[in-house]
């Protein structure tokens, strides 16, 4: 049997992340086939995940990007897996996505975002997901979220919050890295 | 393909709680990460690789030249990225951001008083090929002093961002260059607490591989999670 390499270790994405991965949101130009924010597709129905990443003290992370990947709303991974990255305000420390809600790609899985948050001070990223007011019955045969407290599962739930201007559908959904009401990251 | 992961090592990586680099204090979560066994969606990632670049994106030296090449140490960075079974992983994306020659970044948060570059944004992408190759061209960036414990220093390092075939494979590394004296003493570093660890994050010079009176060149193989294997699969090549 051969020896298994040794994966390369995480380093922390650090405070200029942006020049990188969004070189648009400090005044670049953006590069050819370089992911954003906004994910277009027909598949489902049209919505915006937005939020902040807040740190031990209650303070808004806005150094922080963020990226999601999800089925598209007809439950559909692989090439049809729709892909989406942001970065949160430099000011505000909100950070938004428009994609689709997705459906379930798998059976006995809920319909869910899977959610990465790199910054300053995560010296590897931390792995969420981002499930859905609607889904909260498939949420009851979900193998995944029977597994958590009733306070943990809470933390994965997106709220409804309004529409925005375009009559979306926006979806709150804060991201608390430490401490009380502290989301829940996986190892997976 | 619907065969799992490795679990990740988490001794390989660095400590989410570390205290001497100050900003983890408030951002390190508390409780233990919650083990999930993998989904197809974890298992399939986004095909950023597989979309066409610019034609000089992975050329820092030019690919924000104003009035003629970035100033600096003139270097290649290349190597493979290959899975943790030591299979080449082709069609991987490599982001990669750093400072300048005189390690300032071209960022409107950085105000290090040393001087940006007119010719150098330091941002640049490429793709493995087939055999998991990659390649990019850039100067070597400068060390640069960061609020920490007083003033601490980072050594020169390049940051990477790398997709493979997979979200699981997802990572965000920084490199550094071999026979810097500032590497052991820097608190970032320092997060990893294995030092045989560090040590795969140091690119190592590689003469045979310069362009003759142009550039050096430094070698860096990056490692990804690989899916688990049979016995049977996981023969030596060629038997």
């Amino acid at each position: 049997m051969r020896d298994r390499l040794l994966e390369t270790p995480s380093q922390t994405a650090g405070p200029y992340v942006h020049i990188g991965t969004a070189p648009q949101s400090i005044g670049r130009p953006p590069l050819i086939n370089q992911p954003g924010p906004v994910i277009e597709s027909n598949t489902g129905e049209a919505i915006v995940i937005e939020g902040t990443v807040l740190d031990g003290a209650g303070a808004p992370v806005r150094d922080a990007m963020l990226e999601i990947w999800q089925a598209d709303g007809l439950g559909r991974i692989g090439e049809f897996g729709l892909f989406g990255r942001t970065v949160a305000d430099f000011s505000s420390g909100l950070f938004r996505f428009q994609s689709v809600r997705p459906g379930a790609h798998a059976q006995g899985h809920a319909p869910h975002v899977a959610l990465l948050i790199f910054a300053r001070g995560i010296n590897i990223h931390l792995h969420t997901r981002i499930y859905f007011p609607q889904d909260l019955e498939a949420m009851e045969q979900d193998s995944d979220m029977k597994r958590l407290e009733p306070e943990a599962r809470e933390t994965l739930i997106a709220r409804e919050a309004g529409r925005n201007e375009a009559g979306l559908p926006v979806y709150r959904f804060d991201i608390r890295l430490q401490g009380a009401g502290e989301t829940v990251f996986f190892d997976i | 393909m619907t065969t799992d992961f490795y679990r990740r090592d988490r001794a390989q990586h660095p400590a989410p709680y570390a205290p001497g680099y100050k900003s983890t204090v408030l951002r390190a979560p508390f409780r233990p990460l919650h083990a999930l066994e993998q989904t197809a969606l974890d298992k399939t990632g986004p095909a950023l690789g597989h979309a066409p670049l610019g034609p000089l994106d992975h050329d820092l030296i030019r690919n924000a030249a104003t009035t003629g090449d970035a100033l600096g140490e003139r270097i290649y960075v290349f190597g493979r990225v290959l899975d943790e079974n030591g299979r080449p992983v082709p069609n991987a994306l490599i982001e990669v951001w750093q400072a300048n020659a005189a390690g300032r970044y071209a960022h409107v948060r950085d105000g290090y008083l040393a001087p940006l570059d007119p010719n150098f944004s330091g941002c640049g992408r490429c793709v493995s090929d087939a055999d998991g190759r990659y390649l990019f061209r850039t100067i070597k960036p400068g060390p640069y002093p960061w609020p920490n414990n007083g003033s601490d220093w980072r050594p020169a390092h390049i940051h990477l961002s790398i997709f493979g075939e997979a979200f699981a494979q997802r990572l965000i590394t920084q490199l550094y260059f071999e026979g810097d004296p500032l590497i052991p003493l820097c608190p970032i570093v320092n997060t990893i607490a294995d030092k045989s660890a560090v040590d795969r994050l140091v690119a190592r010079l590689d003469l045979r591989n310069q362009e003759p009176f142009d550039c050096l060149a430094y070698r860096f193989d990056i490692v990804l999670r690989g899916r688990r294997q049979t016995h049977f699969e996981n023969r030596p090549e060629g038997l």
